[in-house]
């Protein structure tokens, strides 16, 4: 479902001085739908720079990026959103909607951009939302004013409202007490089940050891220090 | 960058396709060699500061302004053509009915002097609906859609609130059903709490009515949430054009770096 070769990446920083730094050299990874890899290494090694990259919005300097069969590294904006909207589903750390608009309506919104009537996505949406323990006085009501678990809880409902085949998790239950940890872990399950590929940034040990069928340590794509 | 070093899947044809268009104001350059295509239902952002061509190059779409060179092909019902080249009334025809344009100020896109139903009646007068009643239903209709209480009808929007009157002017360029929408500014002159609402009923109807739409705007908060691509313009030219997020999270040119790190985080 996801495979990616001679991926490299580097920033240039025009405005101080026109530093280029390298980040990334040659990553390789393939993800089989019904997997699960985990990308670990220290802070600063790339993890979630990698993740941006299949996501699209980092450009890869080089290398190729195959998601259900789209090359990101090399697609017109157009098929990146039409990925975004079918294929691939991304849990960030942040959560970014329009302010003033219902959590229920934050988290029925991939739907309604997939066409599904209103009635039916608000349904599945109160459903997710109910099994993430949100209380339901909160559905009306912005996101934006929600507790850190609270707001990240209402980004894993939208990323899991639509069964993505190809599923990007950043830290999904970074800030999350043991009942809703339990109950992420057991959506991400069933998304694996039902045959999603998935890569992931879990901090969290245990997590990793349950739901990873691999490790990718993105510190030996890190490019080493230049002479 | 060139557009044309992405690979395309996705078949669909542009609604609009815009060649080489340049403008210039004597030896200044409004704009120049702007290249692009907008396919249906998709959302373009124009950013760049005060006299970077944004608004130049948004005239020149809409037809108000005329280029000096290129071409803005618009897929019409009869298929695509040139609008630079079109005789004066078939493009104003188009602009009743296939294009709408949302003004920065809404004074400037309404009628001020007439009642808030007739604002929006009058637009579908103008592509020849005649009955009353059907004119003031679809009226209030669209007055509900837009936030504003059937019993405002019959006043004039000039003893509404600012964002009323923008939605007002929503209303009534969305009323006769575009395919493109252009918008100069749309959140320009609004307090913040009421810029999020006409950005969350922008989305609603982009959605639901397949529009597409050319934004111009110096707020990149507005583009993220609103636009799906996003074009940057400097001195009169596009130096950076791509996925809105990635222009935004990643960057390339050393303008769009500095504008993306001056803006102040909330």
């Amino acid at each position: 479902m996801i495979q990616i070769s001679n991926l490299s990446k580097s920033f240039t920083l025009h405005n101080q001085g026109a530093a280029v730094i390298p980040v990334m050299e040659g990553a390789a990874l393939s993800v089989e739908p019904g997997e699960c890899v985990g990308l670990i290494g220290a802070s600063g090694s790339g993890k979630s720079t990698l993740m941006r990259m299949i996501w699209g919005n980092y450009l890869a300097a080089s290398g190729s990026i195959m998601v259900g069969g789209l090359d990101v590294a090399r697609a017109a904006p157009r098929d990146i959103i039409a990925l975004r909207r079918r294929t691939l589903g991304y849990v960030s750390q942040f959560l970014r909607v329009v302010p003033r608009v219902p959590t229920v309506d934050v988290v029925a919104e991939p739907l309604l951009n997939l066409g599904v009537p209103v009635a039916e996505a608000r349904a599945r949406a109160e459903a997710l939302l109910a099994q993430l323990n949100i209380p339901e006085r909160l559905w009306s009501l912005s996101p934006t004013t929600f507790s850190g678990g609270e707001q990240q809880r209402v980004n894993i409902a939208r990323g899991f409202v639509h069964p993505y085949p190809a599923l990007l998790l950043d830290e999904p239950t970074a800030s999350l007490d043991a009942t809703n940890r339990e109950v992420v872990l057991t959506l991400i399950e069933a998304a694996k089940t039902r045959g999603a590929a998935i890569i992931g940034i879990f901090h969290d040990e245990g997590a990793r050891a349950r739901l990873c069928d691999r490790l990718v340590d993105v510190t030996s794509y890190t490019p080493g220090p230049t002479q | 960058m060139d557009t044309n070093a992405f690979t395309t899947v996705t078949t669909a044809d542009p609604l609009m396709s815009v060649r080489g268009l340049s403008k210039f104001y004597g030896t200044r350059i409004g704009c120049d060699a702007v290249s692009f295509d907008l396919f249906p239902g998709e959302v373009l952002g124009i950013v760049g500061e005060s006299g970077s061509g944004k608004s130049t190059l948004l005239s020149c779409l809409a037809g108000h302004l005329a280029p000096d060179t290129g071409e803005v092909i618009f897929a019409t019902a009869a298929g695509p053509r040139d609008t630079v080249k079109m005789a004066e009334a078939e493009r104003r025809r188009l602009a009743r009915t296939d294009w709408a344009f949302v003004h920065q100020n809404p004074r400037d896109g309404l009628r001020m002097g007439i009642s808030a139903g007739g604002n929006v009646g009058e637009r579908l007068m103008a592509v020849g609906a005649r009955h009353y009643g059907d004119i003031r239903a679809q009226a209030i209709d669209w007055l509900g859609r837009v936030e504003i209480s059937a019993d405002r009808i019959d006043d004039r929007p000039s003893g509404f609130s600012g964002g009323m009157q923008q939605r007002l002017q929503i209303a009534r360029n969305l009323v006769t059903g575009p395919r493109l929408v252009f918008m100069d500014e749309p959140t320009g002159g609004l307090d913040v709490s009421v810029q999020a609402r006409l950005l969350d009923l922008l989305r609603g109807l982009v959605r639901e009515m397949g529009l597409s739409a050319i934004i111009v705007t110096h707020d990149l908060a507005v583009v993220r949430l609103l636009a799906d691509r996003l074009m940057v313009m400097k001195g009169g030219y596009v130096v950076e054009h791509g996925l809105t997020d990635q222009v935004l999270d990643d960057p390339q040119h050393a303008y769009t770096q500095l504008l993306v790190s001056s803006v102040l985080q909330v």
